[in-house]
């Protein structure tokens, strides 16, 4: 991305500390660019520092993007030569079938539903496991426990509970929901699929806003507290405010994760029943792989990464940008 | 595609299509000497010949190699190392085929056989992964339009040569690992689909006899949910279990000309195939399926609709012959094999079908352009009769590809099956293989969605064109 690249360092750049517009530069950069003549010193450190990064960088994501790019234009089985070229024909066909477009549909709802359900759930539990509470070591540790077992262990454990007669049936009966199929049902089976997303990534929010809660001073809340604010305000006008860039980063990576959601679906119902589960990952897995669709299944990633692509730069000038201040010397305009 | 896979997921990979045993040729094995051109025994390097004999003399316990193409002159004498990916990853599959490679390098010292096991749905994807750059050399083939699809990676080697001597033991099945006539690939066993259905259950819902034709499979049905009996198990997450239903019911509702001139001209337009469409409509209009059909898989665990039937919680489903080595393990009743029965698919009435036909498939192995000749010999091995009834021994096969092995079938249910493969004249190896694979995954995506109330029957016949459309 722009920002970055255009960070690194031009050694014989006049007055260190202040960029071209006058904003203050990070601390950490003020120091390292004490002068020309370390200017040799500091090259060497940055080959080293980000030579071997970049080249990972390049190999494994440029690249592949590249390569992906170049094969959406052919349709191809993914055997022998590639030499029919179809142009946008495989965009084209994407985005005008409905399966894939109901995939894309399914990815906003999981984002949309992560941003209203499980951001001010995971706030009020970290508020809580935040307090000076009986147990909470304990109680944190529950909580984080879900994220520490990989998708497919998930996957399978609930598929299990959720069967015909499982354990949730009881459950869902005991409370007088009745039992559902709650994966076979095409009017369900999304909103499953969301509740045990939400139960494998909760923990991880949670303990990323606990940091956040951490991060702010106590002498803030004291102070509140003597000027007679209530608990209720302390947290409305002091706690939420400066909690803001943790939210801002959380609601990041739920976005990124809703839109490339894989695993779950994939494990738990292959994207079924009549595709009601499907999203853009499996939609493209099922193409490229099981239909030996390797230029069509390019195109679905294509559009899958521009999405994300295009969402995260968005997400970065209008929603991370205060945030960010400081980490990168110098911000776009 | 999907289906191969999953359905030898039971991982004792059991396939099998019976053609084999039908036409079993009885040509002698031993034909590689042809090929290899009597070099074989020219007495070329150490070649400790186990047995040096035919397959037929050698003992059951210690198959030896068959032919007489003897070790040292496979890949000109030079050593060579053969990667073989195969899809048994657990017990008994997995050692009984480490054994086979194991007795094939006693047996040709330059020839090393590197075995790695995949799970079936991993190994589904890796092979074409493998296929754009270095395949291994010898690798799971399902055969069919797959296969026609990835010979065109120019690494697979035509093996034509190397087995035309005794690739007709293998009967007419052989044929599905042929395109154009060269021979890519070889079946070690051969599946046919039919339903595999409870006694017990029958008997307590007052069925004497299992149904012939789609209106008494439809009164059953109706006993069976008197008796509070789900009638059938389906793996509908799996979705190809789905489409052996409609896939049946097209081989009752048209004649072999008309579907294979179907497929192969890509577009299903005869009104038959509409007509098989009306007829799985009604049956699933029946309500027949357990409950949560359309999330169930086929084969993994005791709520896959295999471990339904092994428990008892449904009396019958449309399954291929590896049932009877998936249900064993996902039940704790020791004695469920003796409570499995297994009936052809039930005829429509006025349906045109050709009598005789079913659907079928089975499993292989491709070879690389790296030994062919080394390949094809192991592949020879792995199909002689000593070895394959080893494998059904183990339990690592069901029904093998050599029509000579199938009295290693002791099963009293299987040998039934084994009986009405035998009659069979016209196996249709399944669609989604037959076709490329992006048709397949279409039709089964396509029947899946209308056993899940989607589409009508017309749609469904269409899938085929507008899938070769694309």
């Amino acid at each position: 991305m722009s920002t970055q690249s255009r960070t690194t360092t031009r050694p014989g750049e006049p007055g260190p500390g202040v960029g071209p517009s006058g904003e203050a530069l990070g601390p950490d950069r003020a120091k390292v660019r004490s002068g020309p003549r370390s200017s040799l010193r500091q090259r060497t450190e940055l080959t080293i520092l980000l030579g071997p990064a970049l080249v990972l960088f390049v190999g494994f994501v440029l690249v592949p993007i590249a390569v992906a790019v170049y094969y959406s234009i052919y349709k191809w089985n993914g055997f022998g030569p590639l030499k029919d070229v179809v142009g946008f024909g495989n965009y084209r066909r994407a985005l005008t079938d409905t399966v894939f477009l109901h995939s894309i549909i399914h990815n906003v709802i999981i984002a949309g539903l992560s941003l209203l359900i499980q951001l001010p759930l995971s706030i009020g539990i970290a508020l809580l496991l935040n307090r000076k509470i009986r147990g909470r070591t304990f109680l944190r540790l529950v909580v984080f426990a879900p994220y520490v077992l990989s998708s497919a262990v998930t996957a399978v454990m609930w598929s299990l509970m959720l069967q015909p007669g499982g354990f949730i049936d009881h459950l869902s009966k005991a409370v007088g929901i009745g039992a559902h199929t709650w994966l076979a049902d095409i009017h369900i089976v999304l909103y499953t699929i969301f509740v045990v997303a939400s139960w494998q990534y909760m923990g991880f929010g949670i303990v990323l806003l606990l940091a956040g809660l951490q991060g702010i001073p106590s002498e803030l809340r004291e102070a509140a507290a003597l000027d007679g604010a209530t608990a209720w305000q302390t947290t409305r006008m002091v706690i939420l405010p400066l909690l803001g860039p943790t939210i801002r980063i959380w609601i990041f990576l739920s976005m990124i994760g809703s839109l490339q959601l894989f695993d779950l679906p994939w494990i738990m119902t292959g994207g079924g029943p009549a595709n009601a589960s499907s999203t853009m990952s499996t939609y493209l897995i099922d193409k490229g792989f099981h239909s030996y669709e390797f230029g069509y299944g390019s195109a679905v990633a294509v559009i899958l990464f521009v999405i994300c692509f295009v969402f995260a730069l968005l997400y970065q000038r209008f929603a991370l940008r205060r945030d960010t201040q400081g980490a990168l010397t110098r911000m776009v305009r | 595609m999907t289906s191969r896979t999953t359905r030898s997921l039971a991982q004792r990979s059991l396939k099998g299509r019976q053609l084999a045993a039908i036409s079993v040729v009885a040509v002698a094995a031993l034909g590689l000497a042809a090929c290899s051109s009597g070099k074989s025994n020219a007495g070329s390097s150490g070649t400790p010949t186990s047995g040096g004999s035919s397959s037929t003399t050698a003992s059951a316990s210690q198959p030896a190699p068959s032919g007489s193409s003897a070790g040292g002159d496979l890949n000109g004498g030079k050593p060579v190392t053969l990667t073989w990916w195969h899809n048994a990853n657990t017990d008994p599959g997995k050692s009984a085929f480490q054994k086979v490679a194991a007795d094939f390098h006693a047996a040709h010292p330059n020839v090393t056989i590197n075995v790695q096991p995949f799970q079936n749905e991993d190994i589904k994807t890796k092979i074409p992964i493998a296929l754009q750059g270095t395949p291994p050399d010898i690798f799971q083939q399902w055969g069919g339009g797959a296969l026609a699809q990835q010979i065109q990676s120019g690494k697979i080697a035509d093996i034509t040569q190397f087995t035309q001597s005794w690739i007709g033991d293998l009967g007419k099945g052989a044929a599905g690992w042929a395109v154009d006539g060269k021979q890519y690939g070889v079946p070690y066993d051969y599946h046919v689909v039919g339903f595999w259905y409870r006694t017990d259950l029958f008997q307590k819902a007052g069925i004497s006899d299992p149904p012939a034709t789609l209106d008494d499979l439809l009164s059953d049905i109706t006993k069976l949910k008197a008796a509070g009996i789900t009638p059938i198990a389906l793996g509908g997450k799996d979705k190809w279990p789905d489409a052996f239903y409609w896939e049946n019911f097209i081989l009752k509702e048209c004649p072999q000309d008309t579907i294979v001139s179907s497929l192969n001209a890509k577009k299903l337009s005869d009104p038959c195939f509409v007509k098989a469409g009306d007829d799985l409509k009604k049956l699933i209009d029946a309500k027949p399926f357990n409950s949560g059909f359309l999330s169930t898989s086929a084969q993994q665990g005791a709520g896959s609709s295999a471990g339904l039937l092994a428990n008892g919680k449904a009396a019958m489903e449309l399954q291929g012959d590896w049932e009877m080595a998936v249900i064993p393990p996902l039940t704790s009743d020791k004695q469920v094999a003796s409570k499995m029965g297994f009936f052809p698919f039930p005829s429509v009435s006025g349906g045109q079908g050709t009598p005789g036909a079913a659907l079928g498939g089975g499993d292989g192995f491709s070879c690389s352009t790296k030994a062919p000749d080394a390949c094809a010999a192991f592949l020879q091995y792995l199909t002689s009769v000593p070895v394959e009834t080893e494998l059904i021994k183990a339990n690592a096969i069901t029904i093998p590809s050599n029509g000579k092995a199938t009295d290693a079938i002791a099963d009293p249910t299987l040998k039934k099956v084994l009986a009405y493969l035998q009659g069979v004249t016209y196996n249709q190896l399944y669609f989604d293989q037959y076709m490329t694979a992006a048709i397949g995954n279409a039709i089964n995506d396509a029947v899946s969605n209308f056993i899940a109330g989607q589409g009508s029957s017309a749609d469904l016949a269409g899938t085929v064109a507008k899938a070769a459309s694309q």
